[in-house]
């Protein structure tokens, strides 16, 4: 199977063109999406499917930072190896359970609000460090790393929205 | 041109003539059924021209059967046995549904979706909307004037897989085709966006009588993409009745009631609440049957009031699907009302100060979702010529996972993902020659499986032994494109497979469904055979004319042999759908479509390609 950057013909790299990759999908998409096979036989009904299945993946994968560089490693030959490579630094660490701390007491919308402001700073900052190692440097494992905080963040932010979920 | 030998002229229907389609809003109070004709969106009335079909089925001890008007007319005489708003309880077990203790049935509680007594004997849900969606279809065959290709059927975006399969059930028992199971906020948006040329970020609040749901959608030329959605499958007009009723009850000191007495007052109580939508105070009387008469006032300001933790709930489900998009309401461009319930003035005060701008009320919010549904189904039919179709992006509500230790969900596919959606998830053995593994499918939010809705417990078997933790189990969700889940797991090293359509826990099982079938024909002395023979022939003609329409746009694909293998299925196929062995044109139905998916994945592969280069050279223009 090719690349996903490969499907909708895009360069493989972290910055991505997101107009491009909209226009793209949506064209892609205008072809194979089951609405345009409804009275078509099982066959090409089974087809678009499975094509729709595979660009709605691809285009997920894509769209979300987290996700894109973690197949850009892949397709380079590094595994990001969240599970097993728990070593964080002591700064990052510091902070996060700072971050947790703050969840932790939050009893009000007013308060997680802040919060989740400060966390898509943190992300929105690692993007920019993984954009420069992987794009300029084409550092591979220094990205591994950056990649592995991020997504710490990315657990937090969810943890973050459950908790919107029971003070609401 | 080959192809033009397989059938006779005339026999099986030309390119581009017009198949009939519609939409049908299944609605906990009203359904509709709409259909697009010479271009235009319309609702399809009854003979005596009424648009809305009540959704009240009474069952009559002899076997008959009453719908809508009829049965509504009835309703506070025949309690037990007229069911009004039985979209609540499709796809619920009975600890689900709310108010069960106000509520006038005689409700039995079976494994899965609960169940009603009535004199026609005991009827699942299910087979209370295939009533409705029955006299909806002889309405649409009646003013059209021949059978149906297909039906889009909406249902609320917030429903869950066993409400969606309990309805499209429901459609099976009735004799319907569909098309597509379409979510109520998106048809609206369709039906708003094409007759405003919208442009932006939409938001669409829909309270109906038994559901609400709120979904954020982009709009943009030809595309209808839903962002996200949430809402509350037990929240709508119908709880606003309810508080009235406690109301009244309280206000009249009146002693526990009987079944009439409360749907009477329920009634009362619905036409109070719609009336003080233009009036400041409504006046309810009723005489009881042991001779009472209740009498009483209540005023706009005092139906707020005892409305207002309802009018509350909806304000999570709005900020989290703002959430969940990555959006402020400064984002967003309108706010569409649909729902007969967003008629009530606390419902506009409270959506216009969420989103900081009047809603926008230009569409009749009874009829919008069916209009759209309409639309789609023209779109589905294949009646519209490419170009001036459009393309319609939606996603799953709930998040999908699967039970893990200790009794914790684990998310497989995450709610707000576009369909049609798949993903994998290994899993292991924990025990030494373990043979067996059991899973236990769940849909919701929540991080503890007994908070989510169970939707199917399959097994494994047939593992061969390995030392733990050796095995590599590989579980695959796929949910279609009409929010339709189905699993199947796979152990990696030899290959033992097990898949299951997600039905059990909630939904019906295959055999039930058949059962109903051949009830409902029993009663409408309908022919049963008549009607396979007549599926397997609309079913072959609908495959012949698409093999014939992708043999001429794309027969360039094809090798001379691979083409006339195609050909020669297609011929025999011609040659038994004339006949009356529906099994035997249902055979060769199957072989068609084996014979053509190489084709079809051929075809995919090239409009991908075509896809790229179209924009390859739209990039170069800029």
């Amino acid at each position: 199977m090719s690349s996903h950057f490969e499907l909708f013909g895009l360069a493989p790299a972290f910055a991505v063109d997101a107009a491009a990759l909209d226009r793209a999908y949506r064209e892609i998409q205008s072809r194979v999406h089951p609405d345009r096979f409804a009275h078509a036989g099982d066959a090409e009904r089974r087809a678009s499917m499975q094509w729709t299945t595979r660009v709605n993946e691809a285009y997920r994968t894509l769209k979300s930072p987290v996700q894109r560089a973690r197949h850009l490693l892949e397709l380079n030959g590094v595994d990001v190896a969240f599970e097993t490579n728990t070593q964080m630094p002591p700064d990052f660490l510091m902070r996060q359970l700072e971050l947790r701390e703050t969840l932790a007491e939050a009893r009000e919308p007013e308060a997680l609000e802040p919060l989740l402001v400060e966390v898509r700073r943190d992300q929105q900052q690692l993007e920019r460090s993984i954009e420069e190692l992987i794009d300029a440097k084409r550092d591979f494992a220094a990205a591994a790393g950056e990649v592995r905080k991020l997504m710490f963040l990315d657990k937090l932010a969810a943890e973050i929205d459950l908790a919107f979920d029971k003070v609401e | 041109m080959a192809l033009l030998q397989i059938s006779e002229p005339g026999q099986f229907a030309a390119p581009h003539q017009h198949r009939l389609a519609v939409g049908i809003d299944l609605g906990t109070t009203n359904s509709l059924v709409a259909t697009v004709r010479s271009g235009a969106a319309t609702v399809l009335p009854d003979e005596q021209g009424r648009a809305l079909l009540p959704s009240i089925v009474r069952y009559l001890a002899n076997g008959r059967v009453e719908v809508g008007y009829p049965a509504q007319a009835r309703q506070a005489e025949d309690p037990k046995n007229t069911i009004a708003s039985v979209k609540r309880f499709m796809g619920r077990g009975l600890k689900d549904v709310g108010h069960a203790e106000n509520m006038a049935y005689d409700f039995a509680d079976a494994p899965g979706m609960v169940q009603l007594r009535t004199a026609a004997g005991v009827k699942s849900p299910v087979e209370v909307s295939a009533e409705i969606l029955k006299v909806l279809r002889q309405r649409a065959a009646l003013s059209l004037g021949g059978d149906l290709a297909g039906a889009v059927i909406t249902v609320p975006a917030y429903f869950d897989d066993a409400q969606r399969q309990a309805t499209k059930d429901a459609a099976q028992i009735a004799g319907l085709s569909v098309l597509r199971l379409l979510n109520e906020p998106t048809a609206a948006a369709i039906a708003y966006g094409l007759e405003n040329a919208s442009e932006g970020v939409y938001a669409v609040f829909d309270l109906g009588g038994g559901t609400f749901d709120i979904s954020i959608l982009r709009l943009s030329k030809g595309v209808f993409e839903v962002v996200a959605t949430s809402g509350d499958a037990l929240l709508g007009g119908d709880d606003f009745d309810q508080r009235v009723f406690c109301w009244i009850v309280e206000e009249a000191k009146l002693p526990p009631l009987n079944a009439r007495d409360m749907r009477l007052l329920l009634v009362k109580s619905r036409e109070a609440k719609e009336y003080l939508t233009t009036h400041a105070e409504a006046r309810i009387t009723a005489r009881l049957s042991g001779g009472e008469v209740v009498d009483v006032a209540l005023s706009a300001e005092k139906l707020c009031e005892i409305t207002q933790t309802l009018v509350h709930k909806t304000l999570g489900p709005m900020r989290k699907a703002l959430r969940d998009a990555g959006l402020g309401v400064e984002d967003v461009k309108g706010v569409v009302m649909v729902g007969g319930a967003t008629r009530m003035p606390q419902i506009q005060r409270a959506v216009g100060e969420f989103f900081r701008r009047d809603p926008l009320n230009n569409l009749d919010p009874d009829k919008v979702v069916a209009l759209g549904a309409a639309m789609q189904a023209n779109v589905l039919a294949g009646n519209k010529p490419a170009g001036e179709d459009w393309l319609l992006l939606d996603v799953i509500p709930l998040s999908l996972g699967i039970e893990t230790m200790g009794g914790l969900a684990e998310k497989v596919i995450p709610r707000n993902s576009t369909i049609p959606v798949a993903r994998a998830q290994e899993f292991t053995t924990f025990k030494d020659g373990q043979t067996g593994m059991s899973f236990h499918v769940v849909q919701g939010e929540r991080e503890l499986v007994s908070d989510c809705r169970s939707l199917a417990r399959f097994e494994l078997k047939g593992i061969p032994p390995m030392v733990a933790g050796a095995a590599r189990i590989r579980v695959t969700f796929q949910v279609d494109a009409d929010g339709l889940l189905s699993v199947a797991a796979k152990e990696a090293t030899t290959g033992v497979e097990a898949s299951v359509v997600v039905k059990p826990s909630y939904g019906l099982a295959d055999a039930d469904v058949e059962r109903m079938l051949r009830d409902s024909f029993e009663h409408a002395k309908d022919d049963m055979h008549a009607r396979a023979l007549n599926e397997a022939r609309v079913e072959a003609e609908r495959l012949l004319e698409a093999v014939r329409g992708a043999l001429a746009a794309d027969g360039a694909l094809l090798a001379a042999e691979e083409r006339a293998a195609i050909e020669r299925q297609a011929a025999a196929l011609a040659a038994v759908a004339s006949g009356s062995d529906h099994r035997a044109i249902r055979q060769a139905s199957e072989a068609l479509n084996r014979a053509t998916e190489e084709f079809a994945g051929r075809r995919m592969d090239a409009g991908v390609k075509r896809a790229l280069a179209g924009k390859r050279i739209a990039s170069l223009d800029l």
